[in-house]
């Protein structure tokens, strides 16, 4: 077997499967902005992925803010900087923690359903169904659930903001001793509207790369249930990658010195 | 039955798939008013020429007018001109597994905007009656019905506009034998109420000869032969009477030999 054209033919799937997600991403983002919209579909996606995911979101945020508090005091304490917990913790948490925490959780969650619902509707002639009654599946499926993950992401994140520091404030009051009016002084004085907001637009990044994934790799399943599983797999995990490889690029755009 | 005017018209139609060719050069003409069958064997190229007829897949080559537009290479807004007139009832009916019994049924109603939800409902449990459905079933799930209902209300579906083409997808495949005549009557039945044309797809000899006044089989991409059902026994075609015999000897499994 001649390996460059082993080579060779990686190389053309891998150019042709980015040409595909880049087609379907513009086709995609047209018809989010294009009438008609279908506003019943896009409530019950705003329910289904900001409203049920604040349970995992919420738990995933509480139990980081309190760990982040626990290590960093433990740390800090070794150069006597303790009082430094308060400022790690809300930076770390609106800054990184929640809108990466919570683009994987819900990427897990929303992704993966996306992925098998559209997939099996794919490999069971729903899709066909669809477009023989005159109905785009992109204006249809795709749409309302990329509008509601770009919307519910930020929110989501934003409720894992405050839970998340809430957190911390917790084990740093009733555990580690702190002041509470100080600890909290020092949390409002160190935090700057762009840390919220940087948190924010990564949220709404990571939700159309969610959506996205999750309604790519349905759309393309094929193969029965075989391939509604690994339609599903492969959406949670090229969304997992894409939010941290996103996650460094816009971190590099907001902070980099 | 034939007025002449021809409904569908397929002309030196190609599809390949990678080195997989599987419409080649094929044409057939279906008149207003007719219920052309087209038989062959599975793998023979029955469903994709219904998708490129639908507009599901794009022929690489030829030409498919229906009502003597053509339909090949047009956009999304041609299509849906041409899909408003056309009714589908596909081999696992195609049911939204999202929606109840009813809105699947008024689904094209909602789409079109033609009706509102409340007289939507209500013509839909129209159509449900007339495949033999109760009220009972338009608030179930597609999931809790058996594959006969299934198939009525994929039926009461392809109808709820009152095509003027309705296609149908293996009708029959997947029912038990009483299932499978109750839904041909129903098919039947329908079609003449609404003056349809008709366009179905079967490997089941029994149905096509049931719901179709004319046949064609499809055999190596291309139709080898048309002719009135009343025709088919005695076609004189090695291929169509091997078929209908269900024979293990002739010329289609000689074919599939050298393949």
């Amino acid at each position: 077997m001649n390996p460059f054209a082993s080579i060779g033919r990686t190389v053309i799937a891998f150019a042709n499967h980015i040409g595909r997600i880049t087609i379907f991403t513009s086709r995609s983002l047209y018809h989010c902005f294009t009438p008609p919209f279908y506003w019943r579909l896009l409530i019950r996606q705003i329910i289904e992925i900001g409203f049920y995911s604040l349970p995992v979101v919420g738990m995933t945020a509480i139990f980081t803010g309190m760990v982040l508090a626990l290590q960093s005091y433990t740390g800090f304490a070794r150069f006597n900087a303790e009082g430094a917990v308060a400022g790690v913790v809300v930076l770390s948490i609106t800054r990184e923690l929640a809108p990466v925490l919570a683009g994987l959780m819900v990427s897990g969650r929303i992704g993966a359903a996306m992925a098998a619902e559209i997939g099996t509707m794919s490999v069971t002639e729903q899709l066909d169904a669809l477009k023989t009654l005159s109905t785009n599946p992109f204006k249809y499926l795709i749409a309302p659930r990329i509008i509601a993950g770009i919307l519910m992401l930020p929110i989501l994140v934003l409720v894992a903001d405050i839970v998340g520091v809430f957190g911390g404030y917790l084990i740093s009051i009733y555990k580690l001793g702190f002041n509470s009016t100080i600890y909290l002084e020092r949390t409002w004085e160190i935090l700057e509207p762009i840390d919220v907001i940087s948190g924010l637009v990564k949220a709404s990044v990571f939700g159309l790369i969610i959506s996205l994934m999750g309604c790519f790799h349905g759309y393309h399943s094929r193969g029965g249930a075989q391939g509604v599983g690994a339609a599903t797999t492969n959406a949670v995990v090229s969304a997992s990658v894409l939010i941290l490889a996103s996650n460094y690029v816009i971190t590099e755009l907001y902070f980099a010195i | 039955m034939s007025l002449g005017f021809s409904k569908i018209s397929i002309k030196n139609v190609h599809k390949a798939f990678g080195e997989n060719i599987v419409l080649d050069g094929l044409n057939l003409e279906i008149q207003k008013g007719q219920s052309m069958v087209i038989i062959g064997a599975s793998g023979t190229g029955k469903s994709v020429l219904l998708k490129n007829i639908i507009g599901l897949l794009q022929p690489d080559q030829g030409s498919i007018k229906i009502n003597g537009e053509e339909t090949v290479g047009i956009g999304w807004n041609g299509k849906q001109k041409f899909l408003k007139k056309v009714g589908m009832l596909f081999q696992n009916a195609g049911l939204f597994d999202s929606l109840t019994v009813w809105e699947n049924v008024a689904f094209p109603l909602l789409q079109n905007k033609s009706f509102d939800r409340k007289h939507a409902q209500r013509k839909a449990l129209e159509k449900l009656s007339e495949v033999g459905l109760t009220s009972d079933t338009a608030n179930l799930m597609p999931a809790e019905l058996s594959g006969g209902m299934k198939k009525r209300v994929g039926l009461a579906r392809a109808i709820v506009t009152d095509p003027e083409i309705i296609f149908f997808d293996e009708p029959t495949t997947g029912l038990d034998p009483i299932m499978g005549e109750i839904i041909n009557e129903l098919i039947i039945e329908k079609v003449q109420q609404l003056g349809a044309t008709t366009l179905s797809i079967t490997h089941d000899i029994s149905s096509a000869k049931k719901i179709g006044n004319k046949i064609a089989m499809i055999y190596g991409g291309k139709i080898i032969w048309v002719g009135e059902v009343s025709e088919l026994n005695s076609s004189g075609n090695k291929y169509v009477d091997q078929f209908i015999q269900g024979s293990a000897e002739g010329p289609i499994q000689m074919d599939f030999k050298h393949c």
